[in-house]
């Protein structure tokens, strides 16, 4: 990769001048980079260990004076994290089955078995790509709140969050796609092998179908974590509420410490995940935009 | 595509001749049974599109013309719900706001992304470092990130205060003051979501093949002269692209003026998203929330149009 030729040549990289331009320009980077975005969340975390009355001060201290765990400990028992955080993966991990189970076989009947009126589905799927999530909260707010025939309320339930999140375009058109290019003597092998609908999709193009897979769950993780108007419409009960509306809700009366390590508490998973997961996350991003 | 697709069950039919024709009474038998489990994997997804996204559109435009209380019998009330927004002078605001913060976006929040790719491109060093860093934001929840620098922007001893008392310069209102507010909601949303932008513009930047560079530099083309005729041509599609998204993403900003200033000071912050949520739960006027959500539907679905329409012809090329 360090080979290709970009906007500056290796000429005039390699010469004093280009060197010592480079360095400068990378030193001017690294310092950017850490200021803008690892500097407030070092500011963030370490808000968290002062005394209410060190965080205050002006000018501030940069390194906390002694480091106190009470306000974590305070986050954690004062504002129920452990429940709202319960609430959000119950959520989060709802959603991601759902999606999985029902995105997939939408995408594979779709892809594969030439359903009457395939395209006009597709179309219509397609079509919600065009309609902004936001812009519809308000008329999905009150399907939710009484579903049609059935007249029942889904408010303060996780379905809420879990139904909608199945009606996600973009992660069924990435699997979709995925499945059009499967090679077809692979499928048509198991069919003849005897193989049915449920049996090759579960067994030949599911296991093909690993990076996909992997990338339409952490978006469909992601989504459900990140979200803040949906559940703050939707779960009014105060127990039943995500931690993202649960720390805006919170943020009123609480002391700023607490507050803030509530905030830190909040952000471990979704961090954690991506530094982990952080090869796939890029590659992903970056694949699934450039292939166009 | 579409003549293709029709066409390949005869040309399979005829690669692997049945020995005997099936009696056609079977071959319909079976090709319903084969539509009934291809519906069966649809049914899931389908009944929650058809639930969560195509009735509410369709509702989004019926209520809009209703006066709507949860509970009562809807009653028509003809184009009054808009013709009372309209009016409403946060309406105005709403809109200028919104178009303001998406006009702000694309200055800084398109431009710094742009600029921080063209030079990580260049550097050799630590490329992992600057990606995982530049997207750590992204990840951090949104709600987080409005919060943090709600506390940042605090008058008193908040660090954006502290960080100007420190360089010897003015301190600001920050997002408190009518005139500053919007413009710092515009750099949380351009510092929460920009890893993602620089991230796709690099993908991008490594396509460039390394010959273009070459030959302008052959031609005498300076450093500016070549990011003009070479990087910007050769990525116009990517650019565009990512333009688009982020108009239909910040035209629905809700979070950061939800949480941070409230709407405040005088208004100064009021989005359309966050008018429709102040219409549906604070007056409890639906049919008021559903106009706006029909405008502002109009409005992004073009944009969104544009989208997939470029994206679809590239596609198929």
């Amino acid at each position: 990769m360090s080979a290709t030729r970009t906007l500056i040549s290796p000429a005039t990289l390699a010469r004093p001048r280009g060197k010592a331009a480079y360095w400068t320009v990378f030193t001017a980077v690294v310092l950017l980079f850490t200021l803008a975005f690892l500097f407030p969340v070092y500011w963030m975390v370490t808000g968290a260990l002062k005394s209410p009355d060190e965080v205050a001060r002006t000018p501030p201290t940069p390194v906390p004076e002694q480091w106190r765990t009470d306000g974590y400990t305070d986050a954690w028992d004062l504002m129920q994290l452990p429940q709202h955080l319960l609430n959000t993966v119950v959520q989060a991990a709802g959603a991601w089955a759902l999606q999985l189970v029902f995105c997939t076989a939408a995408a594979y009947a779709l892809s594969r078995l030439r359903p009457a009126f395939g395209k006009v589905i597709l179309g219509g799927i397609l079509a919600t790509l065009m309609v902004p999530a936001q812009a519809l909260v308000v008329p999905r707010y009150l399907t939710v709140a009484d579903l049609p025939l059935i007249h029942t309320s889904l408010l303060n339930d996780p379905l809420a969050i879990w139904l909608p999140a199945v009606a996600n375009a973009f992660n069924l058109y990435l699997l979709k796609r995925f499945f059009d290019q499967l090679p077809r003597d692979v499928l048509e092998a198991a069919e003849i092998d005897g193989a049915g609908r449920l049996r090759t999709l579960w067994s030949v193009v599911l296991p093909m179908s690993r990076p996909v897979l992997g990338v339409v769950s952490i978006f469909a993780l992601v989504a459900v974590w990140q979200d803040f108007l949906w559940p703050l419409m939707v779960f009014s009960d105060t127990g039943r509420q995500p931690i993202s509306v649960a720390l805006v809700q919170l943020s009123q009366n609480i002391q700023l410490t607490v507050l803030i390590a509530a905030m830190v508490i909040a952000s471990i998973p979704m961090v954690l995940l991506f530094l982990v997961f952080q090869r796939h996350i890029i590659a992903g991003i970056t694949a699934g935009s450039t292939k166009g | 595509m579409t003549k293709t697709a029709e066409r390949r069950p005869v040309t399979k039919a005829a690669a692997h001749p049945l020995p005997a024709p099936p009696p056609a009474g079977d071959l319909r038998r079976r090709r319903l049974a084969d539509q009934a489990r291809a519906y069966g994997f649809l049914l899931g997804g389908l009944l929650c599109f058809a639930l969560f996204s195509w009735y509410p559109a369709i509702r989004a435009v019926v209520i809009a013309f209703q006066k709507y209380t949860p509970g009562s019998d809807p009653e028509w009330v003809g184009t009054a719900n808009f013709t009372r927004v309209w009016h409403d002078p946060e309406f105005s605001a709403a809109w200028r706001n919104t178009l303001t913060f998406t006009l702000l976006a694309l200055l800084i929040g398109f431009a710094v992304p742009f600029v921080l790719a063209l030079v990580l491109n260049e550097l050799r060093h630590a490329k992992a470092f600057f990606r995982v860093v530049v997207y750590l934001p992204v990840m951090i929840p949104p709600v987080v990130s409005a919060l943090l620098w709600k506390w940042f922007y605090d008058p008193g001893a908040g660090l954006a205060n502290e960080a100007l008392r420190f360089l010897h310069l003015p301190t600001s209102n920050w997002s408190n003051g009518a005139d500053t507010a919007l413009v710092s909601l515009v750099v949380v949303a351009t510092w929460a979501n920009m890893g993602g932008t620089v991230l796709v513009y690099l993908a991008a930047l490594q396509s460039i093949p390394g010959e273009l560079y070459e030959a302008a530099e052959l031609d005498g083309a300076n450093l500016l002269q070549r990011v003009r005729h070479v990087t910007v041509p050769q990525t116009r599609f990517v650019i565009l692209m990512l333009m688009l998204l982020q108009i239909v993403a910040t035209m629905q900003v809700f979070t950061e003026p939800f949480v941070i200033t409230g709407g405040g000071p005088e208004n100064a912050t009021v989005t359309v998203l966050y008018l429709i949520y102040k219409y549906a739960f604070l007056y409890n006027d639906f049919g008021g929330a559903c106009a706006l959500s029909v405008m502002l539907l109009l409005l992004l679905g073009a944009f969104s149009a544009v989208y997939l329409r470029l994206t679809r012809s590239e596609g198929d090329a």
